[in-house]
């Protein structure tokens, strides 16, 4: 480990040319706190970002009678899987999984080719219309979702669509619209348009050229967007909530509060089972969350 | 971390342009066809977009005006089965909502709570993306991973941890808390008060929400030239000085967009408070969005919570044509 103040200026000063490598220091030597208190700092924001995450996968995994203690360690103490145990065991588990599945999937799969039309159309023409539709997709992502909720339940209800896979299909995949057209726009005009060009001087339709090149390129930025439509999808409550309401048709998230009853909760299953729902989200999620982070506020690079 | 927007000079950001620039709302109306960065396309764009358009329409135009048109109706339970039209009432569910004085102290508390949960938010996130230039790369290694962690968490598994964490006979907050002398948790039930539990909600807010600004905003302090820093310096200024005049200015537009979405999603905090009192949310517990379901489904008034999500609606509208004018200034709406 080198001294904090080398640490400091190769940190601070990473990409900027050092002009005084040495005498910078000694000039100034009070410019900067030492990297020491920030580091203590840094480390208080790790505990506490990360401790609910750790006492969730800690308490999974501990058995139930030290759960239902005052004794409870910090530090993992036995190991068990009998939460998990109980938690697949318990009713409605794997009807959910499969709700979830079955959902997810073709939301995902809808909502991309929906998308990807409606973004190679943005991306690629000036049309009448194209920025009020930009403005659309930007105030519908607004819109507080209870102002949705109620009409959406009512039409669902007259259209028999309670407890119904494609009332959830539906509303999900025209949900994940908006964002993933923005995203997905954002990667079709990073596209050279020359590569398309001579694909169509060398014969290709203005389709084909999507299809043959486009397409490929944004390969991407398709992962990405289809993984952030599948972790919203994944983990929606409310809609389902509402829809679903025979329990052979809960989703997982449903599933999860249904353990949590006002007799008492296990909450060493709870915890077990909250891993269960999280895990593939998050290992989803740590792939792609840099393209996300920037699709949000700055991704897309003028077209 | 990588930054993803290297090539957009800093100081375009630092000052933001006219709206009505070269690229502004005025531009693609008196944009030639076949000249610069677009094509006519015939009616190829049109079909393209249009199974979007129409389904966009169908999933949110048509429930919105439903939703004004049933807060103008009176839409009770038997209606749901009935499939009759419900009375034409005028403006009378406005009337009782705004008479009503628990919609005021609901409205008052929604807009306490999205203050604080912002000031919380923006306020942390800054902070840490401030001390996260600092730091060494280990510890950044550390809190970046903590961070996407917590970002990545579902809001039921979240909100379900943060149950456990101040359950009030094992949770382990009160068992640390009545490790400190003279202090006895144990058994304190954090939703007898309210705002205990309104402080737990915030709790479970602001967790979920600061990674995301944190990480947004540290992405673009890299953006701050550091020869501009270090003039600063040189001429004498001192660490907020350099922060309020050279860094802040190139922050600000990202700052601004942040902290308006943290608005907009704080305002409408519904599920947290929801899971947390086991989907039956109790009168002073309720914010805009559980008053409007609680009026929709326990009291079975759907028109009632139409009304006041349409009262919702106009609020926020506000705030949502702000935060597209700011994208529109930063040329995102191109």
């Amino acid at each position: 480990m080198s001294s904090p103040a080398t640490t400091l200026r190769r940190l601070t000063g990473g990409s900027a040319p050092a002009t005084t490598p040495d005498g910078t220091q000694t000039l100034r030597p009070d410019r900067k706190k030492p990297t020491r208190w920030y580091n203590l700092g840094g480390l208080l924001v790790f505990v506490v970002m990360a401790f609910p995450v750790y006492w969730m996968l800690v308490s999974a995994f501990r058995p139930g009678r030290e759960i239902r203690s005052y004794d409870q360690t910090l530090w993992p103490s036995s190991f068990t899987l009998e939460g998990f145990q109980s938690a697949i065991n318990s009713n409605f588990f794997w009807t959910s999984v499969r709700t979830s599945l079955i959902v997810t999937t073709v939301t995902v799969v809808a909502a991309m080719l929906l998308a990807l039309l409606t973004a190679f159309a943005i991306g690629r023409f000036r049309f009448y219309g194209r920025k009020p539709l930009l403005i659309v997709l930007v105030l519908v992502q607004l819109l507080p979702p209870l102002a949705m909720l109620i009409p959406l339940y009512l039409q669902l209800n007259r259209m028999g669509g309670l407890n119904q896979y494609w009332a959830l299909i539906v509303v999900y995949t025209v949900s994940a619209l908006p964002f993933a057209v923005w995203m997905l726009r954002g990667f079709i005009i990073n596209i050279p348009r020359e590569l398309e060009e001579s694909a169509m001087v060398d014969g290709c339709t203005r389709m084909g050229a999507f299809w043959r090149v486009v397409f490929p390129l944004i390969g991407p930025g398709i992962a990405a967007t289809s993984v952030f439509s599948l972790v919203n999808t994944w983990n929606e409550y409310l809609l389902a909530y509402v829809v679903m309401q025979d329990n052979e048709r809960w989703t997982l998230p449903v599933w999860l509060m249904s353990m949590t009853t006002q007799r008492g909760t296990n909450f060493g299953s709870l915890m077990a089972a909250s891993v269960l729902i999280a895990l593939p989200v998050v290992i989803f999620f740590m792939i792609v969350q840099r393209k996300m982070a920037s699709g949000l506020t700055s991704g897309a690079v003028k077209g | 971390m990588s930054v993803p927007t290297l090539d957009r000079p800093p100081a375009a950001g630092g000052e933001p342009q006219e709206p009505d620039g070269p690229d502004g709302p005025a531009a693609p109306a008196a944009g030639t066809p076949g000249q610069g960065r677009g094509h006519r396309g015939g009616m190829l764009p049109y079909l393209l977009v249009l199974p979007g358009l129409l389904a966009i329409a169908a999933v949110y135009f048509y429930p919105l005006y439903r939703t004004l048109v049933m807060s103008f109706q009176d839409y009770r339970r038997r209606h749901l089965w009935t499939g009759d039209t419900p009375d034409w009432v005028g403006f009378e569910q406005f009337t009782n909502v705004l008479t009503d004085a628990h919609f005021w102290a609901v409205a008052t508390r929604t807009v306490v709570f999205m203050v604080v949960c912002v000031t919380l938010t923006v306020g942390g996130g800054l902070l840490i993306a401030l001390i996260m230039q600092r730091m060494s790369l280990v510890v950044r290694l550390m809190v970046t991973a903590a961070l996407v962690t917590a970002w990545a968490m579902p809001i039921v598994v979240a909100t379900s941890v943060f149950r456990w964490l101040t359950d009030s006979e094992y949770g382990i907050v009160n068992i640390l808390l009545s490790k400190l002398p003279g202090v006895d948790f144990r058994g304190h039930n954090w939703f007898m008060e309210t705002w205990q539990g309104f402080a737990v909600v915030a709790a479970v807010v602001v967790w979920g929400a600061v990674p995301f600004v944190a990480v947004t905003l540290y992405a673009a302090l890299t953006q701050v030239p550091k020869e501009l820093e270090e003039a600063a310096h040189l001429d004498g200024a001192g660490g907020r000085q350099v922060f309020r005049h050279v860094v802040f200015p190139v922050i600000k537009p990202v700052f601004v967009l942040v902290t308006t979405l943290s608005v907009i999603w704080d305002f409408n905090v519904f599920l947290q408070i929801f899971l947390m009192r086991g989907n039956n949310v109790e009168p002073q517990y309720e914010l805009l969005g559980i008053y409007s379901y609680n009026l929709a489904f326990q009291s079975q008034s759907f028109s009632q919570g139409t009304a006041v999500a349409l009262i919702t609606v106009l609020l926020l509208a506000g705030v949502a044509v702000y935060y597209l004018r700011q994208m529109m200034k930063r040329g995102e709406v191109e």
